[in-house]
């Protein structure tokens, strides 16, 4: 198979624009005629579904949420990045090119980051043209606040609820066409398969939540905006209902999955405090802002912070990288964290800790400046820990938070499956090895107002579309295979929940393919992920039926699906032999600790295509060139 | 701690209901409410017990999916908190619990402590949103908005539409959540176009989807974990009445 990305001729700035211009169009008239299932409804889908309602098509929209205004997205908390440059400090579309390219260790598709940076000021005025209430200063004019991996102020925000507002914007906005009946929406619907008929993805099976009845939909394309994979290590910082179903059976079907190793360890999140844990929470990235990050300079300081003098401790972020600071990039931050706690350094229980310092800045600024920029995490902090962060240091460690691999999609966002489209957190594209805060929310949105809408006519203006039906032997079989898998779940009645099993495949890929990985330490999660899932397809136990609400059965069928992936991800990441981003092996590292990249041998998106579980799947590489950013090491210091 | 809860037990939305009690051991104050709640459910799949099931996602009180009422109280004890943030530390060793799902007829039970909701979805659709297709915008800084305005209007746009309102209030009244959607959009300028339009159909569909009426119980601000204020239902009036008075 030969991956072509689609990529259009001409310099970088114009690629876009004449690719827009070089697109067949689809006649208003005929555009109701095509019908477009939309898979999710965060940021990327219900921006995609509201948008190609208002172009004309016929779309449905699919979530397994009770409502589309539950997604994942509704979680993120810091904020949206924008090429305003509103703060006249320097920004431009150029330089949140660069520094996405950068941020990512140069392993992104570079027209996809340079068409992310153009659009990215368009979505600011739809969102606020949606009544999107973001933070405005005095003077009525737009707010900004800075992100990790950037010397600019681009992120906008609304308080601590970023994720939140742009969501209810775009479920608005999807609202709105389902009240004109554009939009079919349909809530509780669980994706189990893609149909794929004559080569090209004509539909797909769903499972209803509530009744049990599957069922198939057939259509003219389909857009998977599923969202990340990181529930596979069971604690994360994601949903608990986050799962990698969706974008695995398409894989199954065909569809290549691109750089699954990539994941992102946030470095600000509450330790964990017990065996019973089920999630992780973020303290958004935005603290950095202002609070310091430090642990003792000494191994095994058990002293109270407050006990400990200015001359004791290690900033240990403003040492090493004194001109990004407490702002370095996520994946450097969290090493760095990791690092100091290996050597003993950690603070709290089990010393796997570090601190996060407001006390400064509430000397410099006052507790109500700080209490209003970030009153709801700090709320939500002494909550989850009972402590009280404008008195004591708040306590982090680093957790997963974000999957930068994803299907792999082309230039128009189109998996090598014809009629497959991709979209937001489910794809690979943007992010390389490692993406920079505030940048999901926006390639979403990106995503789903202003790239899909162009790209999903250029593929309906090619014809050949003959009718299809869920009579159809293909939409049967797929019908047929999801309801074998659901009693297989129910019959086996062994001893273990799918919760168990879910929590000890996660605390494999935390202790083997987490924030530091190696060669050994891969294979043999490679030898225990096949012994779990063997023991998981003989030894589950569901209680109940399948013509109810069962969410045991729904967990059990989510965690099925992560057994197999698991495997794919350590085999990436067991022969990407460099490290790079969110992938640190540690035998590919410079002296002072840093990630060492192999440029000459890896600079290549991994596609990976299936073969069969438990069998070996086939590589395929899209080279990367870089032709508008040097390739360079990346430095912070 | 060990504790005894007492759990809305209800097979599917035409079943009967009844409470039922469970006991459950060494309990560490650190859980969040629904770490105890899944620590109960490991156990009774375990004895191959149907488990009881309860809408949950985030854990981060920004969803909104999870709710139920504790102790007579929408999301429990801790105020301005959501049920997946409440924590054990706000109970004690010996404590009895109950545990029921919220009750208003236009919420029914789907099993156990979930209920469809999709009422408020109905009502979104029918003008929570300003009219505007992708691609119709200007910069973002054309129209300057005072801060208060934008402060206000996040007040009320920090809804997760989570419907405790509706639990707390004795006429399971709606009043709340959709004065909050009216409120936000009707304090910034983009929202002026439809305000009317948008108050009368939003109003409209409330009353049509079964809820009860508003009748200044203020039980609602009390039970709303993101403290959204009974001010936004004053203000709603005014613009429904305005509405109605233009026909
Ligand atoms: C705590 C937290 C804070 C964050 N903060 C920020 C931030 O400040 N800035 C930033 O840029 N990014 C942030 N992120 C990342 C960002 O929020 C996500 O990457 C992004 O919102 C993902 O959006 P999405 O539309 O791709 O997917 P999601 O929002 O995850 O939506 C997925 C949708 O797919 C549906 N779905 C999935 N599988 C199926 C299936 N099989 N069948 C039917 N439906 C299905 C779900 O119901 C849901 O509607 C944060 C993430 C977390 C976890
Ligand atoms: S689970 Fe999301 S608000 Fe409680």
């Amino acid at each position: 198979m030969k991956l072509n990305a689609n990529i259009p001729d001409g310099p970088i700035q114009q690629k876009w624009d004449k690719h827009i211009a070089d697109s067949k169009l689809v006649n208003p008239a005929n555009k109701r005629k095509f019908t477009v299932l939309v898979v999710g409804t965060g940021l990327a889908g219900a921006s995609a579904a509201a948008t190609l309602a208002e172009l004309g098509y016929n779309v449905h929209a699919y979530t397994y949420h009770d409502s589309a205004r539950r997604a994942h997205s509704i979680a993120a908390q810091g904020g949206i990045n924008a090429a305003k440059n509103y703060q006249n400090d320097g920004d431009s579309v150029w330089r949140l090119f660069y520094d996405t390219v950068k941020g990512g260790d140069f392993r992104a598709r570079e027209a996809n980051v340079y068409r992310l940076a153009q659009v990215s000021t368009s979505i600011i005025d739809q969102c606020v043209a949606q009544g999107v209430p973001f933070a405005r200063e005095y003077g009525g004019y737009l707010s900004n606040r800075s992100f990790g991996g950037a010397q600019v102020s681009r992120t906008f925000y609304a308080r601590g609820q970023t994720g939140q507002q742009l969501l209810i914007g775009a479920y608005q906005a999807l609202s709105r066409q389902v009240g004109l009946g554009t939009v079919t929406l349909h809530t509780k619907k669980e994706m189990m398969d893609l149909v794929v008929v004559n080569g090209k993805a004509r539909g797909i099976v769903t499972r209803d939540l509530k009744s049990g009845e599957i069922e198939s939909h057939m259509a003219d394309a389909v857009i998977l905006a599923t969202g990340g994979y990181g529930n596979v290590f069971y604690l994360s910082t994601n949903a608990k209902a986050c799962n990698v179903t969706a974008t695995y059976r398409a894989y199954k079907k065909g569809a290549l999955f691109g750089n699954p190793c990539y994941t992102q360890i946030h470095p600000t999140c509450i330790p964990v405090s017990g065996d019973y844990q089920s999630k992780l929470t973020l303290m958004s990235e935005s603290l950095r802002n202002d609070g310091r990050i430090w642990v003792p300079k000494q191994k095994g300081d058990t002293r109270t912070p407050d006990q400990i003098p200015e001359s004791d401790r290690d900033y240990y972020l403003e040492r090493k990288y004194p001109s990004y600071g407490n702002l370095s990039p996520r994946d450097i931050a969290s090493r760095a964290a990791k690092q100091v706690c290996d050597e003993g350094r950690g603070v709290g229980p089990g010393g796997l800790g570090v601190y996060l310092d407001f006390a400064d800045a509430i000397k410099r600024l006052g507790q109500a400046k700080i209490e209003e920029r970030y009153g709801n995490l700090f709320e939500m902090y002494e909550r989850i820990t009972g402590e009280n962060p404008y008195e004591v240091p708040m306590r982090i460690y680093p957790a997963v938070h974000y999957t930068m691999g994803g299907l792999w999609v082309d230039y128009n966002l189109m998996s090598n499956l014809p009629g497959l489209f991709v979209l937001g957190e489910a794809n690979f594209s943007d992010h390389g090895a490692n993406r920079l805060g505030a940048s999901a929310l926006m390639q979403g949105l990106a995503d789903g107002y202003f790239v899909i809408p162009y790209t999903i006519g250029g593929y309906f203006a090619q014809g050949g579309f003959d009718k299809v039906s869920s009579d159809s032997a293909e939409a049967k079989q797929a019908v047929a295979e999801a309801t074998e898998r659901v009693n297989k779940l129910l019959s086996i009645k062994g001893k273990r929940t799918p919760a168990s099993f879910h929590r000890e495949l996660g605390k494999i890929m935390w202790d083997l393919c987490g924030m530091a990985r190696t060669e050994a330490g891969l294979k043999e999660a490679l030898v225990r992920i096949p012994k779990l899932r063997e023991e998981f397809w003989r030894d589950l136990l569901v209680p109940g039926s399948g013509e109810e609400l069962n969410q045991t059965l729904e967990h059990a069928n989510r965690v099925a699906d992560f057994m197999e992936f698991a495997e794919l991800m350590v085999t990436d990441a067991l022969h990407r032999n460099e490290s790079c981003g969110g992938h640190f092996r540690e035998e590919y590292q410079t002296e002072d600790g840093e990630a060492l990249r192999n440029d000459e041998e890896f600079a290549y998106v991994a596609a990976w295509e299936y073969n069969g579980v438990g069998v070996a799947p086939t590589l395929h590489k899209e080279e990367l060139t870089f032709d508008n950013v040097h390739l360079a090491t990346r430095s912070y210091k | 701690m060990n504790l005894r809860l007492h759990i809305w037990r209800q097979a599917g939305p035409s079943a009967e209901g009844s409470l039922k009690a469970y006991d459950v051991n060494n309990v560490s104050e650190h859980m969040s409410f629904l770490e105890m709640l899944d620590v109960l459910n490991e156990d009774l799949i375990g004895k191959g017990e149907s488990p009881v099931a309860f809408d949950h996602d985030c854990r981060e009180g920004i969803c909104g999916s999870c709710g139920m009422v504790v102790n007579g109280v929408p999301h429990g004890p801790e105020r301005k908190t959501t049920v997946c943030q409440l924590h054990m530390r706000k109970f004690k060793d010996g404590d009895e619990i109950y545990i029921e799902p919220w009750r208003a007829s236009a919420f029914p039970v789907t099993r156990d402590l979930v209920v469809d909701r999709a009422a408020f979805d109905r009502i979104i659709q029918k003008g929570g949103f300003v009219s505007v297709n992708t691609g119709n915008a200007q910069d973002g800084n054309a129209i300057p908005i005072a801060k208060t305005d934008a402060d206000r209007a996040m007040d009320a746009a920090a809804c997760i539409g989570c419907g405790a309102c509706v639990a707390a209030c004795p006429n399971a009244s709606a009043m709340l959540f959709v004065a909050a959607k009216i409120g936000h959009l009707a304090a910034l300028p983009q929202g002026q176009a439809e305000r009317d339009s948008r108050a009368r159909d939003m109003v409209l569909q409330m009353d049509a989807e079964g809820f009860g009426s508003c009748t200044n119980h203020y039980e609602c601000e009390a039970a709303c974990p993101k403290g959204i204020s009974v001010e936004f239902i004053a203000r709603m009036n005014r613009d429904f009445v305005n509405a109605s008075l233009k026909g």
